[in-house]
C-alpha cells in the first residue's frame, strides 16, 4: 500500500482540474507560474487562478482578511454579498448552472456558520462547490477566541471532504485537492478552512501540485457484465419505466438518455433534481414522480416491472412508504455512489458508474439485445399509461374567490419566457407548481434545492446562476415567506450588475404548511400566516412588507400585479428590463393547494389526483 | 443482532477518528468498540470497528465509510479467519481469604498479576471478549472494584496483509 499516488494519477488529476474551467485557461495557465516567497494568501489567490475560478461569492472579515488583499489585485471576480448564506448558495446556483465548480468564501465564526445551510443543502443535491473560510490564528484555535468555530467539525457531516490547513506551503495541494474532490465521482461541496497566521506566513508556490488522496477512487467505468445484465431486463420488461434523477444531468448525460429513451421506447420520469434532464414535449415523458408528482409517473412507478433508476436515489420524497413502493418491479439501479445503490430499495441489478458512461454502454448492449431479437412490444403498456394521463392530467382550478391564480401565474411566466430561460425556486407550494406547469426543454435551466429543501434558496442561487451565464435570462420563482430570507441579495445584484427577475407568489401565508394544516390540522392555521392580521384573523388591509417598495429600496424595479388580465403585461413588462433586477409581486389567493399529493408516509397506490378524488386505476388491466 | 468486526486503514491524519465517529452515529450505527493505533506504515492507522448490525445495515455501513476520503481500505475479520483480542486490567478485592481463588482463577485464565496490596488485586488479561466475559463472570462475586477493557483489535490469519502485496479482499466497493 502506497499513500503517495502514482504518476499516472497525478496526471489524471490535473486533467481533471484543467477540466473544471473552460472559459478561463489561459488565464489559468498564466497564473500557474511558479512564485518564491510570496503569503500564504498569495498562494491561495494563485492557486484559485490556477484551478481556473471565475468569481467567488464571500464576505471578507476579520481571520480571511490577509486572502482579500491579493484578491483585490486578482483576475478571479469577488462578487460581495449581503450574508454569508447568499453566498453559498450564488456559489450552488453558479455551479447547477454553469457545470463548474462554485466558489463562496468567509470569515471564521459566524461567517463560516452562515454557510452552514448552503453548505448541507449542496451535499443533499450533491452540487460541486468549495468553500473557503478564514480561521483563528493556529495558536489561538482551541481557546474560544474572538470569532473562533469548529468549522471543520461542525461541516464533517455536511461537506463531502473538508481540510483545515496547517501549513501555507500545503495550500495549493489542498485547494487542488479540494476541486478535485468537488467535481468528480458524486460532486459535492467541500470546506477548506485557513487560519489567519497560516494566510500570512511566507511560502513558495508552484502548480500543479501533486494530490495525496489514496482513498479516493471513485468507480465511473460501469461493469459490462452488469450492464448486460440490465439490459437483457430491459429487453425483457412489459412495463419497463426510466426512473431518472440528478444525476444524469450532473453527468452530462442528457444526450446519452435520450438515444435510450428513444431505443426502449420505455416511458421517463424525472425527478425534481432532473427537470430538464429529458425534455417535457417528449410524448414518452410521464413528468415528474413523487409526493407532488404526475399520476401518470407515480403509477407508471407503482405498477412498473423493470425499474431503471439512473443517477436517482429513492429519496422518501419519491418512493413514498418504502415497502409498498414498485412492489412489482426488479429495479436496476445506476449510480455512482455505490453507497446510494441498495440504501433504500434492493437492487437486482447493481451498476456502480459515472451515469454518462453507463447510459451510452446500456444503449450499446440493448442494441445488440435487439439485433438478437429481443425486442419488447409495449403497446398494451403504452395504453395504459396514455390512459392515465388523458383521464388524470396536471391541472388547477381557478380561485373560487376569484382571486389570482398561482399556478396560473408560474405557467404564464414558463410559457413567455420560454425554455431558454433559467428557473430557480424556493421551497413550498410555489416550487412545486414551478416543477409542475412550467415545461423544461434543457439540461441546467431547473435550479432548486430538491434534498435540503431550503427555503431562501432561489433569490441568491438566481444570482449565481445569472453571473455564470449572463446572456441567459434568470428567473426566481419565490414564495413570499422564502423571499423574506434571502431578499437582501437583491442589493448585490443591484450594485453588482446581476439583472436576475423575481417572481414573488405572494400568498401571504407560508403556504406549504398552511397546506398540511387544512388537510390534516383541522384548517388551525398555527402560525403561518404572514400577513398582517385583524383580531379575528383576517388580513389587515395593509402590506407588510410592501415588495414593490422593498424592490425599490434595494436598487430593483418593482412591479405588482393582483389580476389575472394584467399577468401576461407585467411578464412582458420585467422581461423587456435587462439593466436591472425586477421584482414582481404576484398577489395571489392563500388557498391554492399543490395537487396531486402522496401524504407523508403513505403509499404511492394512494395518491390524490387532487383534493378527495382517488384515481380509478384499472388494476391487473396490464 | 450480530457482530462484525471491521478493521479499516485510514491515513494518520488529525480528524479521521472524529470523522468516522460522527458517520456511525449520523447514521445511527452502533459501535460495540474502536480501537484505533499505529500500523508497519507510519502513514496509515488501523481502526479496528465492532459493529451489530445485520447484513444489509453492514454493508451501507461499510459503503458509507469506504466514501470518507481518508479511509484507505476495510476488511471484515471475523470468525476462525482472523485473530481477535482485547486487553482487560480488572482490580479485584481480595482480602488473605480471597487470595488463593484470585490467584488460581487468573492462572486458569492465563491473566497475569500485575499489581498487589493488602486489599486488592490487579490483574491484566488478554482474549477474545468470550474469554474475558468468563473471567469477569467469576471473578465477580469476590468484587471488582475498578476495570478498564480495551476495543477489540484484530489481524487475519495466514501470509496475507491488508497492505501490500497477496493483500486480503476488501470488502466490495461496488455495490
Amino acid at each position: 500500500m502506497t499513500t503517495t499516488p502514482s504518476e499516472s494519477a497525478t496526471r489524471e488529476a490535473a486533467a481533471a482540474l484543467t477540466g473544471v474551467e473552460t472559459t478561463a485557461r489561459s488565464i489559468a495557465e498564466s497564473a500557474a507560474e511558479p512564485a518564491t516567497g510570496i503569503t500564504g494568501a498569495q498562494s491561495l489567490v494563485r492557486s484559485l487562478e490556477a484551478v481556473g475560478v471565475e468569481v467567488v461569492f464571500g464576505i471578507p472579515g476579520g481571520a480571511i482578511l490577509p486572502a482579500y488583499d491579493p484578491l483585490f489585485d486578482s483576475r478571479v471576480r469577488h462578487v460581495l454579498v449581503r450574508h454569508e448564506q447568499g453566498a453559498g448558495h450564488a456559489a450552488t446556483g453558479y455551479a447547477q448552472a454553469t457545470g463548474r465548480v462554485g466558489v463562496c468564501m468567509a470569515t471564521s465564526g459566524p461567517g463560516a456558520t452562515n454557510l452552514v445551510t448552503p453548505l448541507a443543502d449542496a451535499y443533499m443535491d450533491s452540487v460541486p462547490i468549495v468553500a473557503i473560510t478564514g480561521q483563528v490564528p493556529s495558536a489561538a484555535i482551541g481557546t474560544d477566541a474572538f470569532q473562533e468555530a469548529d468549522i471543520r467539525g461542525i461541516t464533517m457531516p455536511i461537506t463531502k471532504h473538508n481540510f483545515l490547513v496547517t501549513d501555507a506551503a500545503e495550500i495549493p495541494q489542498r485547494i487542488a485537492e479540494a476541486f478535485h474532490l468537488a467535481a468528480t465521482g458524486r460532486p459535492g461541496p467541500v470546506l477548506v478552512d485557513i487560519p489567519k497566521d497560516v494566510l500570512q506566513a511566507t511560502t513558495d508556490f508552484s502548480w500543479p501540485p501533486r494530490m495525496d488522496l489514496p482513498g479516493y477512487k471513485p468507480t465511473t467505468r460501469p461493469h459490462g457484465k452488469q450492464v448486460r445484465e440490465a439490459a437483457a431486463m430491459i429487453a425483457g420488461a412489459r412495463r419497463p419505466v426510466l426512473y431518472v434523477g440528478g444525476g444524469v444531468l450532473k453527468a452530462g448525460a442528457t444526450e446519452e438518455l435520450a438515444e435510450l429513451a428513444a431505443l426502449t421506447g420505455a416511458p421517463v420520469v424525472t425527478t425534481l433534481m432532473a427537470r430538464g434532464a429529458f425534455p417535457d414535449s417528449s410524448p414518452q415523458h410521464l413528468g415528474m414522480p413523487g409526493m407532488h408528482g404526475t399520476v401518470a409517473a407515480v403509477t407508471a412507478l407503482q405498477k412498473s416491472d423493470v425499474l431503471v433508476a439512473l443517477g436517482a436515489r429513492f429519496d422518501d420524497r419519491v418512493t413514498g412508504e418504502l415497502s409498498t413502493f414498485a412492489p412489482g418491479a426488479q429495479v436496476v439501479h445506476a449510480d455512482i455512489d455505490p453507497a446510494e445503490i441498495g440504501k433504500n430499495r434492493k437492487a437486482d441489478v447493481p451498476i456502480v458508474g459515472d451515469a454518462k458512461e453507463t447510459i451510452a454502454e446500456l444503449v450499446t448492449a440493448l442494441r445488440a439485445e435487439h439485433a438478437a431479437g429481443r425486442t419488447p412490444d409495449l403497446a398494451a403498456w403504452w395504453e395504459q399509461l396514455d390512459d392515465w394521463r388523458t383521464r388524470y392530467p396536471l391541472g388547477y382550478d381557478e380561485p373560487e374567490d376569484g382571486a389570482l391564480s398561482p399556478q396560473y401565474v408560474i405557467e404564464r411566466i414558463g410559457t413567455i419566457a420560454g425554455p431558454d430561460a433559467i428557473y430557480t425556486s424556493g421551497v413550498g407550494q410555489h416550487q412545486m407548481w414551478a416543477a409542475q406547469f412550467i415545461r423544461y426543454e434543457k439540461p441546467g435551466t431547473w435550479l432548486n434545492s430538491g434534498g435540503a429543501g431550503t427555503m431562501g434558496y432561489a433569490v441568491p442561487a438566481a444570482m449565481g446562476a445569472k453571473y455564470g451565464c449572463p446572456d441567459t435570462t434568470v428567473w426566481a420563482i419565490d414564495g413570499d415567506g422564502c423571499f423574506q430570507m434571502t431578499n437582501q441579495e437583491l442589493a448585490t445584484c443591484a450594485i453588482e450588475g446581476i439583472p436576475i427577475k423575481v417572481a414573488v407568489i405572494n400568498n401571504g401565508n407560508l403556504g406549504m404548511v398552511r397546506q398540511w394544516q387544512t388537510l390534516f390540522y383541522e384548517g388551525r392555521y398555527s402560525n403561518t400566516r404572514l400577513h398582517a392580521q385583524q383580531p379575528d384573523g383576517t388580513p389587515k388591509p395593509v402590506r407588510i412588507p410592501d415588495f414593490v417598495a422593498l424592490a425599490e429600496a434595494l436598487g430593483c424595479v418593482g412591479l405588482r400585479c393582483e389580476a389575472k388580465d394584467d399577468v401576461d403585461a407585467v411578464i412582458e413588462k420585467a422581461m423587456a428590463i435587462t439593466d436591472a433586477p425586477v421584482v414582481i409581486d404576484f398577489v395571489v389567493g392563500a388557498d391554492a393547494q399543490v395537487w396531486p399529493m402522496v401524504a407523508a408516509g403513505s403509499s404511492n397506490d394512494d395518491i390524490l389526483a387532487a383534493r378527495d378524488l382517488r384515481p380509478v386505476f384499472g388494476d391487473n388491466q396490464v | 443482532m450480530t457482530r462484525h468486526t471491521l478493521s479499516v486503514l485510514v491515513e494518520n491524519k488529525s480528524g479521521v477518528l472524529a470523522r468516522v465517529s460522527a458517520l456511525f452515529s449520523r447514521r445511527a450505527f452502533n459501535i460495540e468498540s474502536l480501537a484505533v493505533g499505529p500500523t508497519e506504515n507510519p502513514d496509515l492507522s488501523r481502526m479496528t470497528i465492532v459493529v451489530d448490525a445485520e447484513s444489509a445495515p453492514l454493508e451501507q455501513v461499510t459503503k458509507q465509510l469506504n466514501k470518507l476520503v481518508e479511509v484507505i481500505k476495510i476488511v471484515e475479520l471475523d470468525g476462525g479467519a482472523a485473530v481477535q483480542r482485547e486487553l482487560l486490567l480488572v482490580k479485584v478485592r481480595a482480602a488473605m481469604a480471597e487470595r488463593t481463588t484470585v490467584l488460581q482463577t487468573a492462572e486458569l485464565f492465563r491473566a497475569r498479576v500485575v499489581d498487589v496490596n493488602t486489599d486488592t488485586v490487579t490483574l491484566e488479561a488478554t482474549g477474545t471478549p468470550d474469554k474475558l466475559q468468563a473471567l469477569l463472570a467469576v471473578l465477580a462475586p469476590l468484587g471488582i472494584k475498578e476495570m478498564a477493557q480495551s476495543g477489540t483489535v484484530a489481524l487475519g490469519r495466514g501470509p496475507r496483509s491488508m497492505s501490500g502485496a497477496g493483500t486480503l479482499r476488501p470488502v466490495d466497493r461496488s455495490a
